[in-house]
């Protein structure tokens, strides 16, 4: 399946990437040849195939209920990109 | 020192004939004289390495030590390790110090090795030749116009180069073995659920396994022992305790049942790996095994699958990376958007942003059936293809990669020829399966020699069967003693 | 023709666990910000999901209490979108298979009629952290304490028809949640949350209207009047030939409004699938008679014992049962004075109006139980009239004594001496000629005048019945 440019700026939007009107071209033509690979299971019968997410069949195991973590925020906020008072900073969200 | 397996060094430390603190300085000492032609570490880890040395020789005189006591590794830049930098190879994490350890780590860290630092990959993992890191591609130390192939081709690079005894590495489409075929050396993918995730930098989750990356299908069964086994932190870490894969390196390979899958003979092949791969099989058969040919019928379409699976896990994955908590945030951000959209497209590179793109168009409204649930499906038929050829036989093998290490920059400019490189390998990683590529020829026919690798794939968690039959191998052939020349 | 409102809710119940979903943070509220943030609610790379045990067993034991099918294997999902207060740049949750199907709610209406309402299914989910737009440098702070919360989406069926009812189904599910145990639904610190799908049709049509989501309603009187402007803004649309949009708006309590979030609205794709790092949940039987087995009495059961084993009215037993506190509290009245009718009424309506009043809840009442219940045993055995009764219990709210403390430093103690009560009613007759002669002359309403004056002089305590018995044989001679 071949991707138009503006297929591109929209997925670009959901995964907040920055692609300008340039670049969407060459990335729209690139990924169309990877999706061009992709396009080789089309035409498979999987019918009565079940979707498989994981490679084994196992099930989820559960936690305790307790409370192993304790207050780390001086330290990992030394890793932080911007900090007051103990809160992340972003730019302004508008609701 | 002329055998720096990690059997060979632990022997000699236990006989005192070097300290682990000289053995460490002896290994700083070529990482400072060979890393800068090879780019194979990102972060060299001098004070820690020492500081772990020493504590490792007062250990031993202690008698508190085992088979890894002393022993020099590199991870991976894909393994938190706390308080060192850990950048995944990309710009996002350039500055990103890690506050704790991965379970692999920690496991390695008790079991007394020494770490000298943090290899080179591709960035985030996503790569066959090691260029898409952001610390510059590393060079093949067979040839160094060559890649080391990818994503752990640092760790592979590192071990070929005698720049460490051993390494970690990680493999989500054939990561830890193509590497160690271009190499020269053993790359062991565990079953995925045998080694613990935590602290493992994801790139797709229901692929990603760690694994050692070794001189020796024994040293990957050292390393084995001591990071294989349930996690209370990583839920798709299977229960029950690991076998010790030590002590099943030696059984008789004789009655042995051997698979070569008729897909993986084909004119995509190189006549000189075709070579080597048969010339393997005589070796099994002299062991008392027998050959006979299989069928993986739905093979032809792992990559496409992958090429779905891999991408939309880490279009996911790779979210978190906002430039909010950690990372790499850009300058001067106008609104929330802005730093977003700018702190991701400056952090990642092309190839990593090309497959996040690719895993949301798989991912968005209209497409998700078409792909990735077409995708989960194929997948599926891969892994009964195993379910059935393991009824009639114990191991299969083949090539690792079609080809030999190419050059740096052959291949960069057009990503899906370089995916389909990775045919044989990651059908294992889309089925689970434990694989191991190990040495089995060389050949000179473009200049210099460069080494050939053969891929075992076992059944699910048989990786002491895996690892026994590679050892077997090894001690009847000498291509894993073969070292590259820096 | 007029127009009828269809209501659909979708409440955000937060699990009372002591650690978050997936996580071994603590969850406890009002801490000082980012001091339960681990590395994964962080969403330091390389870092795990593992799922809280009793996060499940909370979410099952909500389907068991509103009869709703139990998935017996559940799946979580990622939901992608960027927020700056999801630190993964997704949310887990699960879409297609939920631990909860199935269910139904019986609420009550004001006049006492019941209605059953569908419940479509609730999922497990984690929490997103809190953003904080007061100033910091012109930028958001974000705490992310509460991310990874585990959070029971409950989904209704659009079958509730006004404001009203909307109001009964959430006060219903507030009681669920709170006998199980399984949240404290305080609405104010954000632990019960509900978002209202809306939408008007004229009356008897069957085809549902374009539908407006209402998100941040957090009391319950703000449900009603969300719902009721809504609906409101909704027909005045129709009425004037518009068209509804199909959207998320926000409720605004200040101005009584509901506004558009269309900056919000964006084209949101959230490409859910199946979370890889956890497997697939799988509950069997055993798993769910156990959980069965812890379950307490629910509402509506109580309820029905309340009428037959205490003869309470139906309306007084659903008062009651409607929270759990309040019939423990009742029954440990009744366990010490023996007379349910008196206690339902002084539990209802005294201690009721005492908290009203004061803005407690009954777990936080000035009056114990055990307080109460002696109360009323003084009232049972006569020690004290009804009416001195009132006048203990003003002062035991006050106060730490006992019932009989107060009655004995007061002396309150009702007289039921006959011979002191003749006394009295001696004196009063003779005290009073001229009324006694009004009454033998047949004007009988000069009674309530003795019984005045001779409660007068009693200062209240004289027993009633006495008196009035008394009274009537002396005036007769």
């Amino acid at each position: 399946m071949a991707l138009e440019q503006t297929d591109v700026e929209k997925i670009a939007h959901l995964a907040r990437l920055h692609v300008s009107t340039e670049e969407a071209t060459e990335v729209a033509k690139r990924i169309s040849s990877i999706l061009e690979l992709i396009d080789q299971m089309q035409g498979i019968d999987t019918e009565n195939v079940a979707p498989m997410a994981h490679s084994f069949d196992a099930i989820q195991r559960l936690r305790p209920d307790v409370v192993t973590e304790t207050d780390q925020r001086e330290y990992l906020q030394k890793i932080a990109p911007s900090t007051q008072d103990g809160l992340y900073l972003v730019p302004k969200v508008i609701e | 020192m002329s055998d720096r397996t990690v059997a060979a060094l632990s022997r000699s430390l236990a006989q005192g004939e070097f300290s682990s603190v000289e053995l460490t300085q002896d290994y700083l000492s070529r990482i400072a004289l060979h890393n800068k032609g090879l780019n194979a570490f990102i972060t060299v880890t001098e004070e820690l390495a020492l500081a772990q040395a020493a504590q490792a020789d007062a250990q031993r005189a202690k008698g508190q030590h085992g088979p890894l006591t002393g022993i020099p590794i590199a991870h991976k830049d894909i393994f938190c390790i706390q308080d060192v930098r850990t950048t995944c190879g990309s710009k996002m994490l350039s500055n990103f110090i890690a506050p704790y350890n991965a379970t692999v780590v920690e496991r390695l860290n008790a079991a007394g090795t020494v770490t000298l630092g943090k290899t080179n990959m591709d960035e985030f993992a996503m790569g066959s030749s090691n260029e898409t890191s952001f610390f510059g591609p590393v060079r093949n130390p067979w040839d160094n116009e060559r890649v080391p192939g990818g994503s752990s081709g640092g760790s592979a690079a590192a071990v070929a180069a005698d720049l460490c005894a051993i390494a970690t590495g990680t493999d989500t489409g054939g990561s830890i073995r193509q590497p160690a075929a271009f190499c020269g050396i053993t790359g062991f993918k565990p079953s995925y659920g045998r080694i613990s995730r935590w602290g493992m930098i994801a790139f797709a989750s229901s692929l990603d396994q760690a694994g050692p990356i070794s001189k020796s299908a024994e040293d990957a069964a050292l390393m084995m022992n001591a990071i294989a086994g349930p996690d209370s932190r990583d839920s798709t870490c299977v229960e029950g305790a690991a076998p010790d894969y030590m002590s099943t390196l030696n059984d008789s390979l004789k009655g042995l049942r051997i698979g070569v899958p008729r897909q993986h003979i084909t004119k995509g092949l190189g006549a000189e790996v075709e070579k080597a791969l048969q010339e393997a099989l005589k070796v099994f058969e002299s062991l008392g095994a027998t050959v006979q040919e299989i069928d993986l019928p739905n093979n032809h379409l792992s990559v496409s699958a992958y090429y779905v699976i891999a991408p939309a896990e880490a279009s996911a994955n790779l979210s978190r990376f906002d430039g909010v908590r950690y990372g790499y945030r850009c300058d001067k951000p106008v609104n929330l958007e802005d730093m977003y959209k700018r702190s991701r497209s400056e952090g990642f590179g092309d190839e990593v942003k090309r497959r996040i793109l690719v895993g949301t168009y798989a991912l968005s409204a209209g497409y998700y059936d078409a792909y990735y649930l077409k995708a989960q499906r194929i997948r599926r038929l891969i892994k009964q293809d195993f379910d059935a050829a393991f009824k009639e036989v114990d191991i299969i093998i083949g090539p690792t990669t079609p080809h030999t290490a190419f050059k740096i920059g052959e291949k960069s400019d057009d990503p899906v020829t370089m995916y389909l490189e990775d045919i044989y390998t990651i059908g294992v990683n889309l089925a689970g399966l434990p694989g191991i590529s190990i040495p089995a020829g060389s050949t000179s026919a473009s200049g210099k020699a460069l080494p050939i690798g053969i891929q075992l794939v076992g059944s699910d968690f048989a990786e002491a069967k895996v690892l026994n039959i590679a050892h077997q191998f090894q001690l009847h052939t000498d291509w894993h003693k073969q070292t590259a020349e820096v | 023709m007029g127009w009828e409102t269809v209501i659909g809710l979708e409440v955000h119940v937060q699990l009372a666990t002591h650690s978050k979903l997936f996580s071994g943070s603590s969850t406890t509220f009002g801490a000082a910000p980012n001091t339960q943030a681990s590395v994964f609610d962080l969403a330091m790379p390389g870092t795990l999901p593992v799922l809280n045990e009793q996060a499940l067993r909370m979410a099952v034991k909500f389907g068991l209490a509103v009869d709703a099918e139990i998935g017996r294997r559940s799946v979580f999902d990622r939901k992608n979108y960027f927020y700056p207060d999801l630190p993964k740049g997704y949310q887990v949750s699960q879409l297609d298979f939920p631990t909860v199907g199935k269910g139904s709610l019986e609420i009550t209406l004001e006049d006492g009629s019941t209605r059953v309402i569908g419940i479509t299914r609730a999922h497990i989910e984690e929490d997103a952290g809190k953003s904080l737009h007061e100033d910091y440098q012109g930028q958001t702070g974000i705490d992310l304490n509460r991310a990874g919360t585990p959070l029971l989406e409950i989904v209704s069926e659009p079958e509730l028809a006004n404001a009203k009812e909307a109001v009964a189904y959430l006060k219903k599910l507030h009681s669920i949640i709170r006998y199980l145990g399984i949240s404290d639904g305080n609405m104010s610190q954000g632990s019960m949350r509900c978002d209202a799908n809306v939408s008007v049709r004229k009356t008897g049509s069957t085809e549902l209207g374009t539908r407006a989501e209402i998100k941040n309603i957090n009391s319950f009187r703000f449900v009603e009047k969300a719902i009721l402007h809504e609906a409101q803004r909704q027909i005045d649309i129709l009425e004037d030939g518009g068209r509804i949009v199909q959207e998320t708006r926000l409720y605004d309590a200040d101005r009584d409004e509901t506004r558009s979030m269309r900056s919000k609205e964006v084209a949101n794709d959230y490409r859910y699938f199946p979370e890889p790092d956890l497997l697939p949940v799988v509950i069997d039987e055993a798993y769910i008679e156990a959980v069965r087995a812890e379950l307490p009495e629910l509402p509506n059961a109580k309820r029905e014992r309340f009428v037959a084993q205490y003869s309470l009215s139906e309306y007084d037993a659903g008062v009651i049962a409607s929270s759990r506190e309040m019939a423990e509290y009742f029954e440990e009245v009744v366990t010490i004075c023996a007379d349910a009718k008196l206690s339902s009424n002084w539990v209802t309506v005294d201690l009721q109006a005492v908290l009203n009043k004061q803005d407690l809840e009954i777990e936080q009442s000035p009056i114990s139980a055990m307080r109460l219940g002696e109360l009323i045993a003084r009232i049972k055995d006569q020690t004290i009239s009804s009416k001195i009764a009132k006048t203990v219990f003003e002062a035991m709210l006050d106060s730490t004594q006992s019932a009989d403390e107060i009655i004995e430093s007061q002396g309150l103690k009702q007289v039921t001496d006959s011979d002191a009560i003749e006394k009295l009613v001696d004196e009063v007759i003779a005290g009073n000629p001229e009324q006694v002669e009004q009454y033998r002359a047949g004007k009988e309403k000069v009674f309530a005048f003795f019984i005045g004056q001779a409660m007068k002089a009693s200062r209240g305590k004289a027993n009633p019945e006495q008196l009035n018995a008394l009274l009537k044989q002396k005036l007769k001679a």
